[in-house]
């Protein structure tokens, strides 16, 4: 039979071992990344990959590239088709100081209505500080360098989306084209779920498609439709939406 | 006002000197008619891009019997809980003001194709030069012995969106502890092929997440139905032991059902529901019939490059009442025929140019939360049919960041197909 202090032993000890099970497991998620913030900070950035660059060099994709990003006024990169909700929120006054980026990346459509980013949002506070400081560590501080399109197109094709890229296309037939596509791709360039593909530039248009045909880029859906599309289809259609003008 | 883009305006404005040389037929009174008599997914699809594409020059008349339009798909997602019924529900109110499509509400019960006129039923009558037809479907309310429109409101359906949806929504959410759900499934052709499995995933969500312990007893009169083999998977995983499906081989044929005492009489047995769903044959929306377009089968043949009626060069039948080929009866599918079918009417009546047809569908099916899969095809004229040209389905097996990802896809897909319907 055990007598009290016995119990309590026990219970201490149990304690103890609870407390150290705790400890466990709030350091070692922490150990887990034995990562450094750098790279919890890229492997946070990979979902944001799809579709923005950083770094020297970073250019346009389906979102504008972040060099800079860091204090800069919200909707002004150059060369780039921002929603209006974004220009009106740089207009009014938004510029992406650390906290301003907190609460966008928490929830991108609530903190900015109507803006494309098709992003659900970041929602462990302590994965949002570690991004923002990695992409304040490796953006480039000079505000945007900008890659020329122009100057890309200027050599000798070496692969089928280059091929597809020297033709011109024809927006008229790209429009008639792009009913196939506006049914999930909306053409006010709202995004919810499908990423918006208004006034995507050419270059990027088409090698993304590309990607779907060889298979660098998985869905099912994409590669169905790009294994019906002949070259001055897909040329056809980068001409179509790149004009286009968000929303 | 028809809407403008931007790019349109600097072509327009640039080219401001040749409104003087405006041929006849865009002068107010002598613009080219076309109606359109149904306001779903193909008919308010048809109408707006008649009235985009055309930039004015065809005079848009759409008709449907209400004054909103409730999607059938991602009506079993209210079912299920994830969606509210206003986000299902949209309004007509953009196509008038942006597209300047004039909307009547009502019903239409008969066209006279000699005269070129649709007539409503509080007798107004409405002329057109091009007519699209894009009623949807009937219910056979008799294919099911002892089912009819009355007893749909103690046994709804629910396969036409609106009030049905909601009765069967109210059922569902009323089912207790060691209660029964019956389903009887529709046999073939019928409007969205994975639809009741949807629904059944959807209600067996419901009742999982509340911690009732109910079945559902599904009774098909179809030996196999799409998607089985992803739909059984998930059944199994998510629902073990809740859902039972009874081919005709093991329940012997459905033979009718009682809604007043909830019971369904086959060849095996009587099942009885504290709620049952019965989702009889169908055929084309009415009207379909009434202007002679249907044939036997009593949905409409069409001309597979431009979804024109065989039966009257000037009707086009798009949607769930027409007979695509290999396309499946879906919302995806008849807004992409309404463009083709809008396409070529422009070209008739403007002379605009005309391309080869193309045709697509994707059909998305939520089993379980966050798990979504996934069959679609690409689809053209070859040899006087609409034939699949090359075509996907979800995989059994598939990890559970594919099947989140297919989810996604199709809320875009909603949002998306929604602004091309409703602008």
């Amino acid at each position: 039979m055990r007598n009290g202090s016995d119990n309590r032993n026990a219970v201490a000890g149990l304690l103890a071992i609870g407390l150290l099970c705790a400890a466990f497991t709030t350091t070692s998620s922490l150990a887990l990344a034995e990562e450094t913030p750098d790279a919890a900070g890229e492997r946070l950035f990979s979902q944001c990959k799809t579709c923005h660059e950083v770094g020297e060099g970073a250019r346009h994709k389906i979102g504008p590239h972040l060099d800079g990003i860091i204090g800069r006024v919200a909707g002004t990169m150059d060369g780039f088709k921002y929603s209006r909700a974004m220009r009106e929120a740089g207009e009014a006054g938004l510029a992406w100081d650390r906290e301003a980026l907190d609460s966008y990346l928490a929830k991108p459509r609530d903190f900015i209505k109507g803006n494309r980013m098709s992003y659900r949002g970041m929602g462990d506070a302590q994965d949002r500080e570690t991004l923002i400081g990695w992409l304040a560590n490796v953006s480039v501080s000079v505000p945007g360098a900008v890659v020329d399109d122009k100057a890309e197109e200027a050599h000798a094709p070496s692969s089928f989306a280059d091929i597809v890229l020297a033709m011109e296309g024809d927006p008229e037939y790209g429009e008639y084209l792009a009913g196939e596509c506006v049914t999930c791709h909306q053409a006010s360039g709202h995004a919810d779920g499908i990423p918006s593909i208004v006034g995507l530039p050419r270059d990027y248009f088409v090698t993304a498609l590309f990607e779907y045909k060889t298979n660098v880029r998985s869905n099912e859906v994409m590669k169905l439709r790009v294994n019906n599309l002949a070259n001055e289809e897909i040329a056809a259609l980068a001409a179509y939406f790149s004009e286009l003008e968000p929303q | 006002m028809t809407r403008i883009t931007r790019r349109r305006l600097g072509l327009l404005m640039g080219a401001s000197a040749a409104t003087f040389a405006m041929p006849t037929y865009l002068r107010a009174q002598d613009k080219p008619k076309v109606v359109v008599i149904g306001g779903g997914a193909g008919g308010a699809t048809a109408a707006r891009y008649l009235a985009k594409d055309s930039e004015g020059a065809i005079d848009v008349t759409l008709i449907d019997d209400s004054d909103q339009f409730t999607t059938c798909f991602f009506s079993n997602l209210y079912l299920g809980g994830y969606r509210d019924f206003g986000s299902i529900t949209h309004s007509y109110d953009k196509l008038q003001s942006d597209y300047g499509i004039t909307k009547v509400t009502g019903m239409a019960v008969g066209v006279d194709r000699d005269a070129k006129t649709v007539r409503m039923a509080d007798g107004a009558t409405i002329p057109y030069d091009r007519l699209v037809v894009s009623p949807g479907i009937d219910l056979i309310w008799d294919s099911v012995e002892g089912y009819s429109e009355e007893a749909a409101m103690i046994a709804p359906h629910a396969w036409k969106a609106g009030p049905q949806t909601q009765l069967l929504k109210e059922k569902l959410d009323a089912i207790g502890n060691g209660q029964q759900i019956v389903m009887v499934a529709p046999p073939n052709p019928y409007r969205c092929p994975p639809g009741p499995y949807e629904r059944v995933s959807m209600m067996a969500h419901v009742l999982k997440s509340k911690g009732v312990d109910a079945k559902i007893i599904v009774l098909d009169p179809k030996d196999k139905f799409s998607k089985q083999g992803l739909f059984e998977e998930g059944w199994a995983k998510y629902y073990p032991g809740m859902i039972e499906w009874y081919g005709p081989t093991v329940h012997g044929g459905i033979e009718s059902v009682d809604v007043e005492a909830g019971t369904v009489e086959t060849g095996l047995d009587t099942f009885k529901g504290d709620l049952l769903n019965i989702i009889p044959a169908q055929k084309a929306g009415m009207i379909a019939a009434e202007a002679g377009l249907t044939n036997d089968s009593g949905f409409c043949p069409i001309d597979a490059a431009s979804m024109r009626s065989t039966e009257d060069d000037s009707i086009f039948v798009i949607g769930d009442a027409s007979i695509a080929g290999a396309m499946p009866k879906s919302g995806f599918s008849a807004n992409s025929q309404a463009k083709v079918a809008a396409m070529n009417i422009r070209g008739d009546l403007i002379d605009a140019k005309v391309f080869p047809a193309k045709y697509s569908n994707t059909c998305w099916s939520l089993i379980e939360s966050d798990d979504g899969v996934k069959v679609g095809a690409q689809y053209a004229p070859q040899d006087g049919q609409i034939a699949s040209t090359s075509s996907f389905i979800s995989q059994t097996g598939e990890d559970e960041e594919t099947r989140k990802a297919t989810y996604e896809e199709s809320i875009g897909w909603y949002a998306g197909i929604t602004s091309d319907m409703f602008g």
